[in-house]
This record gives structure tokens, C-alpha cells and sequence, in this order.
């Protein structure tokens, strides 16, 4: 985007028009801003992915195997014979189109193979082809498209052009999933060798060191004994934050940017707050020093090659139950697939809460909660001491990360926290929320810098309802429950509409929490004088 | 040009009735023949399909939630839209089946000026979708009365429901209009609207087209002129299903081709979009509770992977921990 930047008045001139001529046999062009790089080999070959080798999508020769094709037809038999989703949805879309313009990028960019129906016919015409007698028998006229380079290419490009928010799912009359279809379709790819580096590096990453980023154990400790410090200047208070302690009661998992980026920070700060004045027993772990899992994006096999550490450090342990901080694609994983994948876990207890007694049934067979079920548990049992006006310099919104809204239904939890927390909270519109929420346009992997055009667009819809907050009541601050939100929309909310900033709501508990022996709190967690302060400093200059 | 062909294909299966059952004279093929192959292939092809899908398991639990999960016992979750038990997943499934709730949640979204982007309510898919498949519903059973004798009382009754407003002679059913206004409004927004028009396949028209003239021949029967002889086609039909088929005399022209458009349809169903009737049942994004972390949902094809343990993990940074003073398993 560095020589060709737009400006948001350019790149919001948007067409919903397609183009003349099919869809059925265009080529993608492969335009600075909208797709990501390549895997590096070395990357790709610690994970054992197929066919590590230098590549770059621009490239003309993709240096597929020689038996390409064969292998992705082995592969989509394979999967169609293991998934009825895959099955189902290939075979049954009507195309009425209701899921036409809910895709973000379809929006953000007009281009008509963003419709999340179209989207999935780029398989679907290959699978017709190929595997229905219809397909067989009449060929194009059915729909089919014999599977060529170009296709692949295409695959590649528009299969990195979905976040898998499941925001289309909601609307389609049969709950055909494009973020099933998308992970079909980026496992087909992978078979020939074809990942994304922003995807492949974190896997081995996170498989090596237990997170994301490839921080090692005495690094996290640092980061952890960093904010503890912090947060002692800040409150002074010195909490515990213990790492690898055996014998905790309840091991916590955050992703790794909670420690390592900015907003994500603050909220950590909010976690070691709220733990230490309840005095929870708890511990950190380096090798669960990631939540989140980039394997979602990438297929089930190393989803659950990485996801497995989080159960297995809970047994060397010896914990009762696991916690689990703000993150999105992180609790899909947590919440969807976790027991099954790496289940069952039968060294753990049904999670009960130490501070209210709670018992928490519905999570009686993973044993992980998510930390707005257990916060708002507290603030409902009047556990904690809070002081909202705080947070009265922020003026809040709050965003539903896709997975907790489409894949958990974590929508009122998160909204009694902020509730709990901040006094000036406003809802963006009803279309651009909870279930119907729209994604930060960066998620499953796709949110790098090589691919800020697409980013940019994709968040539109939803920078578009910050705006509108932001205009009627003044809103300067955006919660979220995802690190991929805290990392991606502050630059999306600075082209579009500036003036907002992001944060998660254990911040806004951090700061709100009334802590047994704290300093008059002057600031807020990120430094920022609080309005009491402001308003006291404004006093004492008038007199 | 999808358009054109789909079209041509549904006036070319008309004109093979019209010369098969009228000019050539073989009612035989295309009164008992045709709908007993066609019917074989329906069934078989039903049955087919669905046993393919269902035996490719569900490995992971991915239902879609639209409304608020069960959690604490405080906070009112919604049963229908994130359903935990059965019985609300069969809630669940019954309003998507019977009034198309998802489809109801459609939008249209407009990019005014600013940029400033603008959610409108748009129903008419909804409407029309519903319309015509509880109009298409009504008719079929409507049609019963071909079949069975005595005429079930509730045939007769919906018949007489349908015949409410009775105006005109013979009484016009409120479902005849209903179901080609449907039809004739589901084909303009494939045609008008160019998103759709973009992405439409010849297999989204033909259907279309075909169940408008099987529509169509059915009106030319009931209210014109070319009247059926009700008698002579309850006779044939109850003879196909009694397995003792006859052609009665008194079978005109129009009626074969109504039902070799019908027997066409049938047969072309189980390959075809239409299957969506069973598929939406068999759905994993709506057919199964969110209680995931409740209960442990199996996947039967799941197998061990290679895993990075601890052991590993302390083994490549013994030194580096020891130096941080963490804990280790082995010094």
C-alpha cells in the first residue's frame, strides 16, 4: 500500500455491479495489498507440512507437485467421505443469494466472488465436474469447471479472502458454512504445498514454543514479571503472577499477544488485577503460553497438534480446571472442537468457582471457562468492589468477535462486565452486532501487512458502525474480546474513523476494580489521567 | 443465455408430451411407463443421496449460534437460536423447516454517501420462498384426492380452506395464485437482480421454468376450456398405485403433459438443488445443540497426531529456564 495508497474516499467507491462477462473463466491478478505471502520452507517444513519449497503466489510457476491435481482430487475425496458439512453444503445451496452482501469483503470490495455463495461455487464447480454425474455428463453447462492452474490460483486468492466469521452462515436458509468450505479448501491447498507465511510461521512457532509469536519460556517470564511491575507503578500494588506453579487450581491460558502487544497489554493488566484482589489460585504456563490457535486456519490435524499442549500442561500440573482469557478463533477452538480433539479430560473437575461457589455446568466436559462467564459470575455474587466512574473518560463500544457470538453465543456475558465497569456504554446498530456482528476483516490468518488493501476493506462494515457511535454519542473506545481485534483494529479504525481506540474489557475491570491497598489510581491502566483527576486538576487551577 | 437454454429445455420436454401422448398416441409410455421409472428413480435417488451424506460422519460439533448461549442460570439464553437440549434443537429445526427463520433475519445492505453503510429489511425472498412452498405443499396434498378413495376428510377440507374466497367458477384456489406469483416473482429477482443473474446456473432456471409450466398446464386443466376428465384421471392414477396400471379413455393431451412435466420433475429432483428438502435436516450448522463443552461430542475417524510434549519443550530450553529460575522437571 506504500506507493499506491488510497484514501478512504477512494477506496470506499465501491460497485456492487459485477462484471459482463462469467465468472466461470477469469483469471486473478495478484495486486499489491490483497494477499499474502507465501510460506518460508522452513516453516512449512517444521510442521511436516507436504511440499515445503520457496514460493511466492506472484510467481508464475508455483512449482506444484506433477500430480497436483490427482492429489487435490484425493484430498476433496477424502474430506467429503469425512465431513457431512463438506458433503451437504457442497450438494445443497439453492443460490438465492440471501448470503450475497453479509460477507464483509463483499462489501469492502464489490468483488462478486466475495459473495460467500460464489465463494464456495469455486469448489463447488470443481466438485460438480468431477464427482457428480450431472457435472460428468453435461460439464460446464451443470456448472462444472475442470480444475486448471488458473482455478488453483483463484482458490488461493479467494480462500485468503475469508475470515471465516460464519457471519453468512446466519443468514443462509440451510446454514451452509463458508468457514467449513474455506477450511476444506485451504487443506486442499496445503496438500499441494500452498500456505500463507503468516499462518505457517506461527504454527511452528506456537508448536516449538507453545505461542505464536516464538517466545521462549524465560522470555514470557519477563514479559509476565514486566507487567507485574508495571502494575505495581501504576496501583502499587505487587501482585503474584505464577508461572508453571504445580498444584494451582486453575491453570490460565491467554493468547500470546496479551503479554507481547499493545492494546492487548492493558488487558493483562486487567487479569492480574482482577486475580490478585480475589485471590485466585492460579498459574500461567510457558509451554500453554498460547491460547489462540492458528491452526484453525489451517487444518484439523495441526489444530489439534497444537491444541493438545493446553490439556497436557493441565495434567503435569495438576490443575482442576483451565481459564481462558479474551480471544476469538481461540475459543471457537476451546469451545467447539477442544474435547473432542483432545478430549476427554478426565484428570480435570467440573469447574467451580473458588470466590462465589458457582459450578459451571455448561463447560462440565471440556473443564475451561471463559473469562467473561467467570468475571460476571463474580460481579453477580457482588464479589468484587468496583468503581465504574473510573472509566468515565471512555466513552465505549462493544465489538462481538465472531467466533465467541457465532460459535459459543457469548453475547450478554461480556455486556454485564462492561456494564459492571464503565458508565457510558453504547450499543453500534442491531445489524452490526452480536450474531449479525462483522468481522475486523483480518482474521484466520490474513491480517499481515502485505494485505492491508483487503484488511481495510473487509473491516469497513464495521469501522462504518464505529463511525456511527462515534458520531451520536461521541464514542472513543472499542471493546473487544480478541486479540486479533486489539491487534487489527486500531489501524483500521485510524484510516476510517480516528479518533478510536481499542481495548478489551478486562482493561476496563483493571481500572474499575477497587483493590485492597492501591494508590488513589490517578491514571487509568494505560496511563491516561482518569476524568475524576482531570476534573479535581480543573478545580484546583480555577481556585 | 443460461436463461435461454433452461427455458428452451423446459419447452422441449413439453413438446416431447405433445407429440409422444397426442400425436403419436403412446399414453401408455407416457401415462403409466414414464411415472412408474420416474418414481423409481425419485425414490431410489432420494434414498441414495441420503445415505451418502449421512455416511460421511460429523467429526466436530460446528453448530452456528444466533442468540445467546446457556450458561449462567441468570442470564436467559436463547433456546431456539442456540438451542442445548434436543428438544430446542428440534425447535430449532422446525422453525427453520417450517418458516424459513433464517431467511427471515435477510438484510440488503446499501453504501450510501460518507461512506455510510445502510442495513435495510428485506423480505421478499422470504416471503416468496415461504409463499411458494407451503402454496406447493397445499397443492400436492390437494392432489390426494386422485389417489385415494374415500377422499380423506382433510383433503377435503383443506380444499375447501384453499376455495375460500370462491370467486369465479370453477372456484379459483387462493395456493394456484399464490404459487405462480411466487414462482413468476423468484425468477424476475434471479433476472433483475445482476448479483444474482451474475451467479445463476442453468440449474437455478430450470427448475423455474419447469414447475411454472407444470403450473400453467395444471390451470389450462382446471379453469379452461381443455378440462380434464376428473374421473378417467382418478382412474389412472389409482391404478398406478394399486400396481394395476390402465389408460382410461378420456385422457386428453394436456393432461400427459402435465404429467410428464411432473414425472420429470421428480426424476430430476434427487440430482438437482432441490434435494435442499432433505439436506436442511441433515445441516451440522443447525442441527446440533451448542453444549459442546457440556458433552463430549466423538469424532469416529479421529486419529493420534504427532504432538510437541513438554518433555521436548524442557529438554530445548532446560538452560534458558534454569537461568530464569522456573521450575524444572529435570535438572
Amino acid at each position: 500500500m506504500a506507493e499506491d495508497k488510497k484514501t478512504p474516499e477512494e477506496l470506499a467507491q465501491i460497485s456492487y455491479r459485477p462484471p459482463g462477462k462469467t465468472w466461470m473463466d477469469s483469471t486473478v491478478e495478484f495486486r499489491k495489498g490483497t494477499y499474502n505471502y507465501g510460506a518460508v520452507p522452513a516453516s512449512a517444513a517444521y510442521m511436516n507440512l507436504p511440499f515445503p519449497r520457496k514460493w511466492q503466489p506472484t510467481n508464475e510457476d508455483w512449482n506444484l507437485p506433477e500430480d497436483w491435481q490427482k492429489i487435490i482430487f484425493e484430498g476433496m475425496r477424502e474430506r467429503l467421505n469425512r465431513y457431512r458439512s463438506f458433503r451437504v453444503f457442497m450438494d445443497i445451496c439453492v443460490r438465492c443469494g440471501a448470503c450475497a452482501d453479509k460477507c464483509h469483503y463483499f462489501i469492502g470490495s464489490g468483488d462478486p466472488k466475495n459473495m460467500p455463495v460464489l465463494r464456495a461455487e469455486l469448489l463447488r464447480s470443481v466438485y460438480r465436474n468431477d464427482f457428480t454425474a450431472f457435472g460428468k455428463l453435461l460439464g460446464r453447462f451443470a456448472g462444472g469447471r475442470k480444475l486448471t492452474i488458473d482455478i488453483l490460483k483463484e482458490w488461493f486468492f479467494y480462500f485468503y479472502q475469508c475470515t471465516e466469521c460464519r457471519r453468512c452462515s446466519v443468514f443462509c436458509p440451510y446454514g451452509i458454512d463458508t468457514a467449513e468450505i474455506t477450511m476444506m479448501a485451504r487443506e486442499l491447498l496445503n496438500l499441494v504445498g500452498i500456505n500463507i507465511d503468516w499462518i505457517a510461521t506461527p504454527l511452528a512457532n506456537c508448536f516449538r514454543t507453545g505461542n505464536h509469536l516464538g517466545v521462549q519460556p524465560h522470555g514470557f517470564k519477563d514479559s509476565i514479571e514486566f507487567a507485574v511491575e508495571e502494575f505495581e507503578e501504576l496501583t502499587g500494588i505487587k501482585v503474584e503472577a505464577p508461572i508453571n506453579r504445580k498444584g494451582a487450581e486453575v491453570l490460565f491460558v491467554a493468547p500470546s499477544a496479551d503479554y507481547f502487544a499493545s492494546p492487548h497489554y492493558y488487558t493483562l493488566l486487567g487479569y492480574l488485577a482482577l486475580f490478585h484482589e480475589i485471590g485466585l489460585d492460579y498459574t500461567w504456563s510457558s509451554f500453554a503460553s498460547e491460547g489462540g490457535n492458528f491452526g484453525l486456519f489451517h487444518s484439523a490435524e495441526v489444530m489439534k497438534r497444537l491444541n493438545a499442549k493446553i490439556y497436557m500442561e493441565s495434567r503435569r500440573l495438576g490443575v482442576k480446571w483451565i481459564l481462558g482469557g479474551e480471544c476469538g478463533h481461540m475459543w471457537r477452538v476451546l469451545h467447539q472442537y477442544m474435547d473432542t480433539i483432545n478430549g476427554p479430560a478426565n484428570h480435570l473437575e467440573v469447574p467451580v468457582s473458588p470466590i462465589t461457589g458457582t459450578r459451571f455446568e455448561n463447560a462440565k466436559s471440556t473443564k475451561m471457562v471463559h473469562i467473561a462467564e467467570f468475571t460476571s459470575d463474580l460481579m453477580r455474587h457482588n464479589k468484587i468492589k468496583l468503581d465504574p466512574s473510573r472509566n468515565d473518560h471512555w466513552n465505549v463500544t462493544f465489538h462481538d468477535s465472531c467466533n465467541p457470538a457465532r460459535a459459543m453465543g457469548l453475547i450478554e456475558e461480556p455486556r454485564y462486565v462492561i456494564r459492571n465497569v464503565c458508565n457510558h456504554f453504547h450499543e453500534m446498530p442491531e445489524n452490526t452486532i452480536k450474531e449479525q456482528t462483522f468481522c475486523c476483516g483480518s482474521g484466520s490468518g490474513i491480517g499481515t501487512d502485505e494485505n492491508l488493501e483487503m484488511r481495510l476493506r473487509g473491516g469497513l462494515p464495521r469501522a462504518n458502525a464505529c463511525k456511527y457511535v462515534h458520531d451520536k454519542y461521541g464514542v472513543n473506545l472499542l471493546l473487544c474480546i480478541c486479540a486479533i481485534d486489539k491487534a487489527t483494529l486500531p489501524p483500521l479504525l485510524e484510516y476510517w474513523v480516528p479518533g478510536i481506540e481499542v481495548g478489551g474489557i478486562h482493561e476496563m475491570v483493571g481500572n474499575a476494580l477497587i483493590m485492597k491497598g492501591e494508590n488513589e489510581r490517578a491514571t487509568d491502566l494505560r496511563g491516561t489521567p482518569t476524568k475524576k483527576v482531570e476534573e479535581g486538576k480543573e478545580v484546583t487551577e480555577d481556585v | 443465455m443460461t436463461v435461454i437454454i433452461s427455458l428452451l429445455a423446459a419447452v422441449t420436454l413439453i413438446l416431447i408430451a405433445i407429440i409422444g401422448a397426442g400425436t403419436l398416441g403412446l399414453q401408455y409410455l407416457f401415462g403409466i411407463v414414464i411415472p412408474y421409472a420416474t418414481l423409481a428413480a425419485f425414490l431410489f435417488g432420494i434414498v441414495y443421496r441420503v445415505v451418502k451424506w449421512a455416511r460421511s460422519p460429523v467429526p466436530f460439533h460446528i453448530p452456528t449460534t444466533c442468540g445467546q448461549q446457556k450458561s449462567h442460570p441468570w442470564i436467559k439464553y436463547s433456546k431456539l437460536e442456540s438451542p442445548f437440549t434436543a428438544l430446542e434443537v428440534t425447535g430449532r429445526m422446525a422453525l427453520e423447516i417450517l418458516f424459513f427463520r433464517s431467511l427471515f433475519r435477510n438484510t440488503k445492505v446499501d453504501l450510501k454517501k460518507g461512506p455510510k453503510l445502510v442495513y435495510g429489511s428485506e423480505k421478499y425472498l422470504w416471503l416468496a420462498g415461504l409463499a411458494f412452498h407451503w402454496s406447493f405443499l397445499i397443492i400436492l396434498v390437494r392432489h390426494l384426492r386422485f389417489f385415494v378413495e374415500p377422499v380423506p376428510f382433510f383433503v377435503a377440507a383443506l380444499q375447501t380452506l384453499d376455495g375460500f374466497f370462491q370467486i369465479w367458477l370453477p372456484i379459483i384456489y387462493i395456493t394456484d395464485v399464490v404459487i405462480l406469483v411466487a414462482l413468476l416473482f423468484l425468477l424476475f429477482r434471479r433476472l433483475y437482480d445482476p448479483k444474482l443473474r451474475y451467479f445463476s446456473l442453468a440449474a437455478d432456471y430450470f427448475p423455474l421454468f419447469l414447475l411454472l409450466s407444470i403450473a400453467v398446464t395444471g390451470y389450462l386443466m382446471r379453469y379452461t376450456g381443455a378440462k380434464a376428465d376428473l374421473i378417467a384421471v382418478k382412474e389412472l392414477a389409482m391404478g398406478l398405485l394399486s400396481f394395476r396400471p390402465t389408460i382410461p379413455v378420456g385422457l386428453d393431451t394436456i393432461f400427459f403433459i402435465h404429467l410428464f412435466l411432473v414425472s420429470v420433475l421428480i426424476a430430476y429432483f434427487p440430482f438437482s438443488k432441490l434435494m435442499h428438502m432433505a439436506g436442511v435436516f441433515m445441516s451440522p450448522t443447525r442441527n446440533l445443540a451448542n453444549n459442546s463443552r457440556a458433552k463430549r461430542h466423538v469424532n469416529p475417524w479421529d486419529y493420534d497426531v504427532k504432538v510437541h510434549t513438554y518433555e521436548e519443550y524442557e529438554d530445548e530450553f532446560r538452560e534458558v529456564m534454569k537461568a530464569a529460575k522456573m521450575p524444572l522437571e529435570k535438572e
